[in-house]
C-alpha cells in the first residue's frame, strides 16, 4: 500500500492479469466501499490494484493506510456482487472487419473463431480507457493475439474486440488497436442512467451470436427505447 | 430561451468546467474540471457564486461574446488575462474583480501569453443540465458542459439570471503572484523502481519544457531522457490527477483533468495537489522544474494553501468608484507580473 501523491493510495496485490488477484481487488473494493471512510471520494478497481482517491483536506495518507490495512487481507470475509449478462453480437461481414484476419493468424476458420469467442463466459476485470470500456477475460488461448500493428483512428461504438487474453466492447467511437471480430447493437454506456455503465467489475459476460437481421432489429429496438439489456442472474 | 451569452467568435479552446465529475472513475469516466481550479474558485467568489460552480475555461486565446440578457455580473480569474469590452464603448476590465456588463455589449477574453488558462465566472451560473452530477465538459466522449464540446460561433449559453443583482462590485486587493520559476513539487510514484537512479536524479534537477502536443488529458514534456530499467509496459492500474507516466519514448506525460482513469505506463512521480493549479496555468513552450518532497509535507502544503485561499476570499473589498477601474487598467501590467498592490 503506497500513496500516489497526496490525493490517492494504491493497494497493489500483484502485477499480473489473474482471476485470483482480481477477486482480492474486488473483495477489498467492497470492504472499502462499505466502510465509507471519511475523506474517501472514490475507488477504482483494476486488474491488480485498487486506487483509493481521497480529499487531503479531510483525511491523510497515514490515517487511511491504517484504516485500510485490515481490509486488504487475502481472506477477508467480503464478497462482491456478480451479475451474469448475455450480450448479442453479430460476427458477420462489415460488423466483423478483422474476423478473417484473426482466422488467418490463429489458423482457425471464421466459424471456429466465433465459436471459441462464444464458448465461455468472461470475467469483467475492470472498466477504463473510455467511459464504460470493459476489460474482460480470459480468452481461449487459441484466440490470443498481439495488438494491431496499425491501430485504427476510428473504432465504431458497439465493436466487439479482442487482444492478448482480453475481450471488450467499445462503448463510444474511439481510436483502438484491438481486433474487431463482431459488433453488438446493445449500448453498454448510457449517461441517462444514474449508473451509466451497464457492466461492473466482477460481472460475468457471455456473447451470443446473432444474424445481421437480428442485429438490425435489436438496433432499431434500442433506438426506440424498447430493448433493455438485463442481467440473467446475480450471485455473490 | 431568454438570452444569455452568445459566442460571436470562438477562442482556441473554450469549455464549461466546474470542479469535476467525481465518483465515476470506476466506470472509466474521467473527472475533468478546471485545469486551474483556484482561479475558477476565486472568480466564482468574486461574483458571489459558490466556489465550485461552473464557469468558462479559456485556453490560449479567448472567445468574443455578446450579452443577450439585460445585464450580468462577471469576474475573470487568471494571469495576464483581461475582459476587453469592444463595443459600444471600448474598455478593459482587469481580472480579480467583478463588474456588471449589459445587453448588447460585446467583449473578448484576452490572454497576453503569460498563462495558458483563465476562468470567467458569471453570477448565478449557466442554465445547463448537469451530466452525472457535473457541468464539466469532457470533449473526448462528448459529455457535460455545452453539448459536450468546445464552444463555437453561434452558441448561446443560457444563464440562470437574466439581470445582475444590485450591489457593489468587489475585487481582490492583493492577487497572487504568477511565477514560472517556482518548481512544481512532486512525490515519487508507485513505479519509481522502473527507472534508473540516474534518471530519477535528472528528473528533479534538470528542466523540462511543455510540448505543443499537450492537451487537457496531459502535458507531454521533454527534457533529460528518462530511462526505464525494467520495461515500459505495466498491467494497467489507476491514475491520480498529476501522476507522471513515462512511455517508451522517455518523454514523460503529466496527467491532467481529462486523464484516463487507468493506464499502463510506469509512473515516476505525482504532482502534489497544491501545485496542480499552478501547473494548469503553464502553457506549451514554458518550462517545468520538479522538486521532490514527502507525502506528509504535500498534505501540510495543501492545508496551508487552503488557508491562504480562505484568507484571499475574506480579503475581498468593495470597489467604491469607477475611477478605480481606470487605475486597475493602468496597473494591469504590474498585476500580471506580480505583487504590486494598488495603494489608495
Amino acid at each position: 500500500m503506497l500513496p500516489s501523491g497526496d490525493t490517492a493510495i494504491v493497494v497493489e496485490f500483484g502485477d499480473q492479469i489473474d482471476r485470483a488477484l482480481s477477486d482480492r481487488v474486488l473483495r477489498t473494493n467492497d470492504a472499502v466501499q462499505k466502510a465509507d471512510l471519511k475523506g474517501v471520494t472514490e475507488t477504482v478497481p483494476t486488474f491488480r490494484s485498487l486506487l483509493i482517491h481521497y480529499d487531503p483536506l479531510v483525511t491523510s495518507a497515514a490515517e487511511l493506510i491504517e484504516q485500510l490495512e485490515p481490509m486488504t487481507d487475502a481472506d477477508n470475509e467480503h464478497s462482491f456482487a456478480s451479475r451474469t449478462w448475455c450480450i448479442p453480437a453479430c460476427y458477420e461481414d462489415d460488423k466483423a472487419p478483422d474476423l478473417t484476419g484473426v482466422a488467418e493468424r490463429t489458423g482457425l476458420t471464421a466459424d471456429q473463431v466465433i465459436e471459441a469467442h462464444c464458448s465461455r463466459s468472461y470475467h469483467v476485470y475492470m472498466l477504463g480507457f473510455l467511459p464504460g470500456y470493459p476489460y474482460m477475460g480470459d480468452l481461449p488461448v487459441e484466440l490470443c493475439l498481439p495488438r494491431l500493428e496499425n491501430p485504427r483512428l476510428r473504432v465504431p461504438p458497439g465493436a466487439v474486440a479482442i487482444v492478448t487474453t482480453l475481450t471488450a466492447v467499445y462503448p463510444i467511437e474511439s481510436p483502438g488497436g484491438w481486433h474487431l471480430i463482431g459488433s453488438t447493437p446493445v449500448s453498454l454506456f448510457d449517461i441517462r442512467d444514474p449508473r451509466p455503465a451497464r457492466l461492473t467489475p466482477g460481472d460475468e459476460v457471455r456473447f451470443t451470436p446473432i444474424t445481421r437481421q437480428a442485429f438490425d432489429e435489436i438496433e432499431a429496438a434500442v433506438a426506440a427505447g424498447t430493448y433493455l439489456l438485463t442481467p440473467q442472474g446475480t450471485h455473490s | 430561451m431568454t438570452g444569455g451569452l452568445k459566442i460571436s467568435a470562438p477562442g482556441v479552446h473554450t469549455t464549461v468546467q466546474d470542479f469535476g465529475r467525481v465518483g465515476y472513475q470506476d466506470m472509466g469516466v474521467p473527472v475533468s474540471g478546471a485545469l486551474d481550479p483556484e482561479s475558477l474558485r476565486l472568480a466564482n467568489v468574486l461574483v458571489g457564486n459558490s466556489r465550485t460552480m461552473a464557469g468558462l475555461e479559456v485556453l490560449f486565446q479567448g472567445p468574443t461574446m455578446e450579452i443577450t440578457v439585460d445585464s450580468l455580473r462577471i469576474a475573470l480569474g487568471g494571469f495576464g488575462a483581461s475582459i476587453d469590452v469592444l463595443s459600444p464603448e471600448p474598455a478593459r476590465v482587469t481580472p480579480w474583480r467583478s463588474t456588471v456588463l449589459r445587453r448588447g455589449q460585446i467583449f473578448r477574453i484576452s490572454l497576453d501569453g503569460t498563462a495558458l488558462s483563465c476562468y470567467l465566472a458569471i453570477a448565478g451560473g449557466f442554465d445547463l443540465d448537469p451530466c452525472l452530477g457535473s457541468l464539466s465538459t469532457y470533449t473526448r466522449a462528448g459529455l457535460g458542459g455545452f453539448q459536450g464540446r468546445t464552444l463555437i460561433a453561434g452558441d448561446e449559453l443560457p444563464l440562470v439570471l437574466s439581470s445582475a443583482s444590485d450591489g457593489e462590485d468587489v475585487r481582490l486587493p492583493q492577487p497572487e503572484e504568477f511565477s514560472l520559476q517556482r518548481p512544481i513539487r512532486i512525490t515519487w510514484g508507485m513505479q519509481r523502481d522502473y527507472f534508473t537512479d540516474e534518471s530519477l536524479a535528472r528528473f528533479v534537477t534538470e528542466p523540462f519544457s511543455i510540448l505543443p502536443e499537450s492537451d487537457r488529458m496531459g502535458y507531454r514534456i521533454a527534457g533529460p531522457r528518462i530511462e526505464h530499467q525494467s520495461g515500459h509496459d505495466i498491467v494497467s492500474d489507476g491514475i491520480a490527477t498529476g501522476a507522471i507516466q513515462v512511455p517508451g519514448t522517455g518523454n514523460p506525460i503529466v496527467l491532467l483533468a481529462d486523464h484516463q482513469t487507468t493506464g499502463g505506463y510506469p509512473k515516476i512521480a505525482t504532482v502534489i495537489s497544491a501545485d496542480l493549479p499552478a501547473l494548469g496555468r503553464r502553457k506549451p513552450g514554458q518550462e517545468i522544474r520538479f522538486e521532490v518532497i514527502e507525502v506528509e509535507e504535500a498534505e501540510r502544503i495543501r492545508r496551508d494553501r487552503e488557508k491562504a485561499l480562505c484568507r484571499l476570499e475574506a480579503s475581498l473589498e468593495p470597489i467604491k468608484s469607477d475611477v478605480e477601474l481606470d487605475l486597475d487598467a493602468l496597473y494591469g501590467n504590474n498585476l500580471i507580473s506580480g505583487a504590486v498592490g494598488i495603494e489608495e
